[in-house]
């Protein structure tokens, strides 16, 4: 169980990032965190990856207070960031340094061919594409079979086409060992076809504004009437989160309750 | 590379980078020939023709003909050596010291804001001005020479990895941090192999400015070296031993230049850059 309790940040140059986080995230779940720019989303990431420590609250993991990066918790950010000095085979291994040659090159060799990238493990960073790249960093972050595993706007920079493979493929990695995924977004679609929760928050400063459960089975339709609801209802969210008349409140929502739109 | 992680090379199906095409291979470096040569071969023809005597600044073949005669009397290889071996002494001196001090004040903050004034004051000396001062510390022999290149090796080397460690990429290091490497294995795995391409660098311009002050320090009073055949060139007007010595210099300086890339290429192999273009 991840637990964040009234996770604030506020940065060294007085901008108040977040303020008053809170939510219960159960193990193998999957959040989508969406908002617009400003809201916070990367802060409350960095904070619950431990790259950054909260100024106020706590993130805790297991009951383990989270301050640094911790084994169980796994980051995948906006760009692949590959070291360019390795291969992909060596990339992917980066985080099995503690372990036996041939254990890791067993764990390499089958993440490789789990994200379809066998042929490239001799291959240098700079000889992929965008998508492949990404995949290389979901690899890299899987194979140590983290708990809990942070996304930074991972599908940000590729092209629609290479966006929509690597969510279902991500579905389909997170299906092996389900993690708890983490994901934060600006992108409706995306949240809706991935994630059980949305949390839609607001910014100035950060916090969360409603939370949204998709109750939708796996695998969804995108083109569903079912699925064009639930993104609908993001995206009312998210334009009441950005208008300040309305009163912060945290609403629990979920597909039968009657729709006040 | 020493810092990768031993892990398996599967068959690549993929297509080989293709070979570059065998004129090219060899069409390169001809052109780069093409200048010079015909300069010389131009001259060469001036001065048979009667042209100009050739008196002050001798044809090719002259020149040619004075590296034979030292080669053959043993007296090049005594003055190579021994300008080799200061530029050597100096350039190891240097390195070890720009290497040492740069990764220090790269690395630690603190050092840097303690050192870095310092140093950057001292390289505002023209290197030269030291000579007087390290012929009376460290006498007119060996030791001073050395030194002096020691100087000139050391300031690139210094800011180059001073500058090479500031500039490394936060993200790289987050990635670091995200593995929760210890200090020494940050180092090893994220700050070395990405500072190595800016090291390179600095150790090739290092070099490049101990050949230059292996000149000066040779000028200022030896009996043997490179530098000597210069200044005894001047003094005894033998304009076709000053040209030889020339020569000599440049394939030195270029021929060194060339073990440094040749010998980083391998572990360089991995960067996507300009120069790379039509490499592999």
């Amino acid at each position: 169980m991840l637990a964040l309790k009234e996770v604030g940040k506020t940065y060294p140059n007085g901008v108040h990032a977040l303020e008053r986080f809170s939510a219960e995230i159960a193990p193998g779940e999957i959040i989508a965190i969406i908002g617009g720019s400003g809201c916070g989303k990367s802060t409350l990431l960095r904070a619950i990856a431990g790259l950054d420590h909260a100024s106020t609250g706590s993130v805790t993991l297991d009951n383990a207070v989270i301050t640094s990066p911790h084994a169980k918790i796994g980051i995948i950010f906006q760009e692949p960031r590959l070291l360019p000095w390795l291969s992909v085979a060596d990339n992917i291994g980066f985080g099995l340094a503690d372990l036996p040659a041939e254990a890791r090159r067993a764990r390499v060799v089958a993440a490789l061919a789990r994200v379809g990238l066998a042929d490239k493990a001799a291959a240098w960073p700079r000889e992929l594409s965008g998508g492949q790249a990404q995949r290389v960093a979901i690899a890299r972050a899987l194979v140590p079979q983290p708990e809990v595993l942070l996304l930074d706007e991972p599908f940000s920079a590729l092209d629609a086409f290479t966006r929509r493979d690597l969510q279902d493929h991500l579905l389909d990695l997170w299906a092996d060992t389900r993690p708890t995924l983490i994901l934060v977004t600006h992108d409706v679609d995306e949240a809706v076809v991935l994630a059980d929760r949305v949390l839609v928050m607001r910014p100035r400063p950060g916090r969360l504004f409603e939370e949204i459960t998709i109750n939708l089975a796996r695998p969804r339709d995108r083109k569903s009437e079912l699925f064009d609801t639930f993104k609908r209802r993001v995206l009312t969210a998210l334009d009441r989160s950005l208008d300040r008349s309305v009163r912060d409140v945290t609403d629990k929502s979920s597909a039968g309750e009657a729709m006040w739109w | 590379m020493a810092m990768t992680v031993d892990v398996p090379v599967l068959k690549q199906t993929a297509v080989p980078p293709a070979a570059p095409a065998r004129s090219s291979r060899y069409a390169r470096p001809v052109l780069g020939l093409v200048l010079p040569v015909a300069l010389a071969l131009g001259w060469e023809l001036v001065v048979s023709l009667g042209y100009s005597n050739g008196r002050l600044v001798p044809p090719p073949s002259k020149v040619f003909e004075t590296i034979i005669e030292l080669a053959k009397s043993g007296e090049l290889s005594r003055h190579i050596l021994a300008t080799l071996w200061r530029v050597g002494a100096g350039f190891a001196l240097g390195v070890v010291a720009g290497t040492i001090m740069g990764a220090i004040s790269g690395y630690w903050d603190f050092a840097k804001r303690l050192l870095d004034p310092t140093v950057q004051a001292l390289r505002a000396i023209p290197s030269l001005a030291w000579v007087p001062l390290f012929v009376l510390w460290l006498g007119i022999f060996e030791t001073s020479k050395v030194a002096l290149i020691a100087v000139g090796v050391f300031f690139p080397i210094y800011l180059g990895v001073m500058g090479a460690i500031l500039s490394v990429d936060r993200k790289i290091v987050e990635v670091g941090r995200v593995f929760r490497l210890s200090g020494p294995a940050m180092i090893r795995r994220i700050l070395l192999p990405a500072v190595l391409p800016a090291y390179v660098v600095a150790l090739r311009v290092g070099l490049g400015l101990g050949w230059m002050f292996v000149v000066a320090a040779e000028l200022i009073g030896a009996s043997e070296g490179l530098g000597y055949l210069l200044l005894d060139g001047q003094q005894l007007g033998k304009p076709a031993q000053i040209l030889a010595a020339i020569v000599i210099f440049a394939i030195l300086g270029k021929l060194t230049d060339w073990l440094i890339e040749v010998a980083a290429a391998p572990l360089l192999r991995w960067q996507d850059a300009f120069g790379a273009r039509g490499g592999q």
